[in-house]
């Protein structure tokens, strides 16, 4: 039986952990930055879906999701890849998103959100020695991103620039 | 608790009411302008996950012509004004008496989005103007922002105020057809308020039906 390439979705503000040959994906990433974090060796990756940059912003004592924020998503989807067999030390990232996608004259900092996430994200990266091995982040466009387990590209499509691979 | 848990069937016809009546004078704005009848559906109010809010505009990745504001004063936050790629072109036909000008691929012409920011500008103003005037509270737009592009990048910015305290969105609903319009498939015009989770008191108090606990 010939088995068809299993794309597995990955909503705004969620998460989740595929194996090759399965494909991740996430649609229509704004000032959201979708991460993922993959280990080529053992083709494990995780997507993660992020809004928010800090869990500070949790208000009024809400539940934590944390697959919506950067401080706990990037830690929570790595534990996860470490818990499917992925190896600490081999995991890599490529980021997306992070567009600035309405101009106002007044700029609050939540109008700001795009690059608060990516600065946010990069910085937790760092903190957790993951290698950040392609970017495609800021302006003003949204994007929708795929990664493929056996090759570990993303690929990117946008509106008006069509598609990029990283 | 959530917003989303207390709000009781009266609290959703009170917003429907609020769509009824910020939508009728934005479709009764629109039909002058284009001097054409427009239709309104009776509004909507969903309470949905973000994702299930993407869904309501064609799913994520659907390209849309979206014009945002920032709600600002005592009950803030976000308006979308939603058009299908087709239906904004034919707006702009008939508002403009052009018919090169198109919105379906860029570069946009300049005088298409300029007209398109316009047509968004009345829209969301007399809607807001007529909200503000039926909760006598004080209610002031930004300016309209226009962009171009999938569903999920430009709700998604409307969704940042409200996902700091939940992850449920309460959307008031409503759409507008240009009557005769043919193609029933695709998302028309839609109006998305989305309150900041603090504004349903605001507006619940000042329409007398205040929430309790």
């Amino acid at each position: 039986m010939v088995s068809l390439m299993e794309v597995v979705k990955v909503g705004i503000a969620d998460m989740n952990v595929v194996k090759a040959p399965q494909s991740i994906r996430t649609t229509g990433l704004g000032s959201c930055v979708g991460v993922v974090l993959y280990d080529e060796t053992s083709g494990i990756a995780g997507l993660s879906h992020v809004m928010l940059p800090d869990s500070a912003l949790n208000k009024d004592g809400a539940k934590l999701n944390k697959a919506k924020f950067a401080d706990t998503a990037i830690a929570d989807l790595r534990d996860c890849l470490i818990r499917s067999g992925a190896i600490p030390s081999l995991l890599k990232a490529k980021i997306a998103g992070g567009a600035q996608m309405f101009q106002f004259a007044s700029q609050s900092d939540v109008m700001r959100i795009g690059p608060r996430n990516v600065e946010a994200v990069k910085k937790e990266l760092q903190r957790f020695n993951i290698k950040l091995a392609g970017e495609d982040v800021g302006g003003n466009n949204g994007r929708t991103i795929e990664f493929d387990t056996e090759t570990s590209l993303l690929h990117i499509r946008t509106v008006s620039k069509g598609e990029a691979v990283l | 608790m959530g917003i989303e848990q207390r709000i009781t069937n009266l609290h959703l016809d009170v917003l429907k009411e609020i769509g009824n009546i910020g939508a009728g004078h934005a479709a009764t704005s629109l039909s002058t302008l284009l001097n054409r009848k427009v239709d309104m559906k009776v509004p909507n109010v969903h309470i949905v996950s973000f994702d299930e809010m993407m869904e309501m505009a064609g799913g994520a990745e659907n390209v849309v012509v979206s014009v945002f504001l920032r709600i600002e004063g005592d009950a803030p936050g976000s308006m979308f004004f939603l058009l299908s790629l087709d239906q904004a072109t034919r707006f702009l036909h008939q508002m403009t008496g052009d018919p090169t000008l198109s919105l379906e691929e860029s570069p946009y012409a300049e005088m298409a989005v300029s007209a398109m920011q316009e047509l968004g500008n009345i829209l969301s103003g007399s809607y807001l103007s007529s909200l503000a005037n039926f909760t006598n509270l004080n209610l002031y737009p930004s300016v309209p922002a226009l962009s171009i592009d999938m569903v999920g990048a430009i709700v998604g910015y409307g969704l940042i105020e409200l996902s700091q305290t939940s992850d449920y969105a309460i959307v008031i609903d409503t759409a507008l057809n240009e009557e005769g319009s043919v193609k029933e498939n695709s998302v028309k015009g839609h109006f998305f308020l989305l309150p900041d989770p603090p504004s349903f008191e605001t507006i619940f108090n000042s329409l007398g039906v205040p929430i309790n606990g």
